[in-house]
C-alpha cells in the first residue's frame, strides 16, 4: 500500500472514484445479479406450491437422472485425461508441446452446435461410421452415448486447464526428493502431487461438472429431444418455457442456478485455500 | 502473492509459459511415455477424429454446392449478423471489463469480494438458463423492456437481445485477463508520473493504458471467440426471425433439422477456420501479454 501522500497525488478527484464505483455496479447489477433475481422471481411466481408442484414431473425426474448420469460418465473420463496431460506437459520437455497446448484449447474455439454437429457426421445414420453402427444396431446418436461424446468433447479442456499451470507454477522439486529417496512412479502422484494440486483438481472438477450439466447447443444436436429418454435438463427447460410453461421452466432452471452458485463458493474457497498455502510456500522458502 | 493468481483463472485465459523454465530438463521423474501416451489416444479420439470427419465431409461437397450454400443470401445474413453481434458484445465487454477490473482491484468498498466472485457467473450459469432469465427481463412486459418499450426500443425478439445476451456470456473475459495484470502493476510507476507532474488522465493514457493493452486485446479476442460461436443464450432471446436475427449456429441446427447435411457442414466450416484464426490470434497476443509482464 502505498503511503498516504503518495496516494492523494496519483488518485482521481473526489467525484470520479464514486462515479467509476456506480458505472461498474449498475453495470454488473444489470448483467449479473438481475438475470439471477429473475430465475428465482419467476420459479416462485405462482407460489411455492406449484414450485414444488413442478418437480412431480415423471419427465422432469428423468431429466434430472439423465443429466446426472452424463456428469458421472464426463467428470471421470476427463479427470484421468487431465492429470495424464498436466503430468506430460508440467513436468518433461518434448518437441510439439506447443502445439499439444493449442490442441487441448481447440474445443474452447468450436462453436457448441459445430460440435454437436461433428458427432453427428461421425456416428449418425448419414455419416461416416453411420452403415456399420447400424448394421451391428449400435446407437449412438438421438442417445445417451452422443449425448456423452457431445459433452465429453466441451468440458474437455476443463481440467486439464486448470492442472497445467498449477504444476507448472509449483515446480517437481518434491517430486525429484521423494524419487531421490526411493519413491516409484505412483507413489510420488498419490503422496507428493495430489495433496499439492488438490484445491485445483477440486475447481477443475466442479467448473467441468457445472459445464457438463448445463451444456446445451452441443447436447441439443445429437440429442434428438425424446421426452423421457434423452432430454437432460437444459433441453427439458427449452421445451417447458417453449410450451409457456414458465414455473416450470423456471423452476428447472433454479436448480442449475443454485449448481452455479455452488460453483462459485468452491472457486472462492479454493482461490482462499490455495492462496493461504502459496504464501505458506513462499515463507518457507525464505527461510 | 500475485503468482497465485494465474492457478486460479479461468479455462480459455490461463498463461502458461510464466514459469516454465523452472520445469525443464526433468526428464528422470517417471510416467512419461505413459501420460503422453493416454493424452495424445484421448485428444485423437474426442477432438482430431470428429474434426477429420467434419474436414472430410466439407470436402466431399462439391465446389459448386458448397460456394452456393454458403454465399446464400440468408446465410450470409447469419454470418454478418453473428459477426456484429459479437464485435458489439465483445466491445462492451472491453470497456467495462475495464471499469470492472479497475474498480474490484483499485477501490474498497462494501460488497467488493462478493461482486469479484460473481464475474465468474456466466462462466458457470448454463447458457439456457441466461437466456430465458435475460429473455424475461428485456421482453416488453419484463422488468427492462417495460421501461424501454414506451420509447420504442426493443431489445428482446431484435438484433439488440443478441447483443445483450452475449454481453453476458463474455463478461468475464476481459474483466479476468485485466484483473492479474492491475494487480500486479502496483502503484509506484503512477506515483511516479504523477510527482513528475502528470495530470491523472496523462498518468492513465500514457502509463496504465500502454501495460494492460495485451491483456486487454487477449480478453477482447476471448470474448468474441466465445461470442461467435453461442448458440444457447440467444435462441431464446433472439426470436430466431430469418434475415433479421437469425444466428449462424441456428442455422446450422436448422439444416440439420431438415436433413441437410452439406448444407450445415459447409456453414460450420467457414465458422471452424475463422474461430481456428481467432484462436491463433489469441495464442499470439498471450505470447505477447506474458512477454510484456515479464
Amino acid at each position: 500500500m502505498p503511503t498516504h501522500r503518495a496516494q492523494l497525488k496519483s488518485q482521481e478527484g473526489r467525484w470520479i472514484r464514486p462515479a467509476l464505483i456506480a458505472m461498474a455496479l449498475l453495470f454488473l447489477a444489470l448483467f449479473l445479479l438481475m438475470p439471477l433475481a429473475a430465475v428465482f422471481v419467476e420459479a416462485f411466481r405462482r407460489g411455492i406450491g406449484a414450485y414444488v408442484q413442478t418437480f412431480t414431473d415423471p419427465y422432469a425426474h428423468s431429466a434430472i437422472r439423465l443429466t446426472l448420469l452424463v456428469a458421472l460418465m464426463t467428470i471421470p473420463v476427463n479427470l484421468l485425461f487431465g492429470v495424464a496431460a498436466a503430468w506430460a506437459i508440467a513436468r518433461f520437455e518434448f518437441r510439439g508441446k506447443g502445439v499439444l497446448l493449442t490442441l487441448i484449447d481447440l474445443p474452447f474455439a468450436v462453436s457448441p452446435v459445430i460440435a454437436g454437429l461433428m458427432f453427428v457426421l461421425l456416428f449418425g445414420l448419414h455419416g461416416l461410421l453411420g452403415p456399420w453402427l447400424l448394421e451391428r444396431d449400435i446407437q449412438i446418436i438421438f442417445a445417451v452415448p452422443g449425448i456423452v461424446l457431445a459433452t465429453l468433447f466441451v468440458t474437455f479442456p476443463f481440467i486439464a486447464r486448470e492442472l497445467i499451470p498449477l504444476m507448472q507454477s509449483q515446480g517437481s522439486e518434491e517430486e525429484l526428493a521423494a524419487l531421490s529417496l526411493g519413491a516409484n512412479g505412483w507413489q510420488i502422484f498419490w503422496k507428493v502431487t495430489l495433496p499439492n494440486i488438490k484445491w485445483g483438481l477440486l475447481y477443475g472438477i466442479i467448473l467441468c461438472n457445472a459445464r457438463a450439466m448445463g451444456e446445451f447447443g452441443a447436447v441439443s444436436v445429437v440429442s434428438g429431444h425424446i421426452r423421457g429418454q434423452t432430454n437432460t435438463m437444459p433441453l427439458h427447460i427449452e421445451i417447458l418455457y417453449n410450451e409457456y410453461d414458465f414455473v416450470g421452466a423456471f423452476a428447472m432452471a433454479s436448480l442449475l442456478t443454485l449448481l452455479a452458485l455452488v460453483t462459485l463458493v468452491v472457486k472462492s474457497v479454493v482461490e482462499w485455500k490455495s492462496n493461504k498455502e502459496h504464501a505458506h510456500t513462499e515463507i518457507g522458502v525464505l527461510q | 502473492m500475485t503468482d497465485g493468481k494465474d492457478s486460479d483463472t479461468m479455462p480459455g485465459i490461463t498463461l502458461y509459459s510464466r514459469n516454465a523454465a523452472r520445469t525443464t530438463q526433468r526428464n528422470i521423474l517417471p510416467g512419461f511415455g505413459l501420460t503422453l501416451g493416454y493424452t495424445l489416444v484421448y485428444l485423437s479420439l474426442i477432438v482430431l477424429i470428429p474434426l477429420a470427419a467434419i474436414s472430410l465431409a466439407a470436402v466431399k461437397i462439391e465446389p459448386g454446392q458448397f460456394w452456393a450454400a454458403i454465399s446464400d443470401p440468408r446465410v450470409v445474413a447469419s454470418y454478418r449478423l453473428s459477426f456484429i453481434a459479437a464485435l458489439a458484445a465483445a466491445a462492451i465487454n472491453t470497456i467495462f471489463g475495464l471499469l470492472t477490473a479497475w474498480v474490484l482491484v483499485r477501490y474498497r468498498f462494501a460488497g467488493r469480494k462478493l461482486l469479484d466472485a460473481m464475474v465468474d457467473l456466466p462462466f458457470a450459469l448454463p447458457t439456457a438458463v441466461a437466456g430465458i432469465a435475460l429473455t424475461t427481463m428485456y421482453a416488453p412486459t419484463g422488468w427492462i423492456g417495460r421501461l424501454l418499450a414506451p420509447l420504442g426500443i426493443q431489445i428482446a425478439f431484435a438484433p439488440l437481445g443478441i447483443v445483450v445476451a452475449l454481453t453476458f456470456i463474455g463478461l468475464p473475459f476481459v474483466v479476468r485477463t485485466v484483473q492479474p495484470v492491475l494487480e500486479d502493476l502496483g502503484t509506484e510507476t503512477e506515483e511516479t508520473a504523477a510527482s513528475l507532474g502528470a495530470s491523472r488522465i496523462q498518468t492513465f493514457t500514457r502509463v496504465i493504458f500502454p501495460e494492460l493493452l495485451p491483456s486487454l486485446l487477449t480478453g477482447f479476442a476471448l470474448a468474441f471467440a466465445r461470442a461467435l460461436g453461442e448458440y444457447g443464450s440467444v435462441v431464446f432471446i433472439s426470436g430466431n426471425m430469418p434475415m433479421r436475427t437469425e444466428i449462424a449456429p441456428l442455422l446450422i441446427m436448422t439444416k440439420l433439422e431438415q436433413y441437410d447435411y452439406a448444407g450445415a457442414t459447409a456453414i460450420a466450416m467457414v465458422m471452424l477456420v475463422l474461430s481456428f484464426l481467432l484462436l491463433l490470434a489469441i495464442n499470439l497476443l498471450q505470447r505477447w501479454a506474458t512477454r510484456s509482464r515479464q
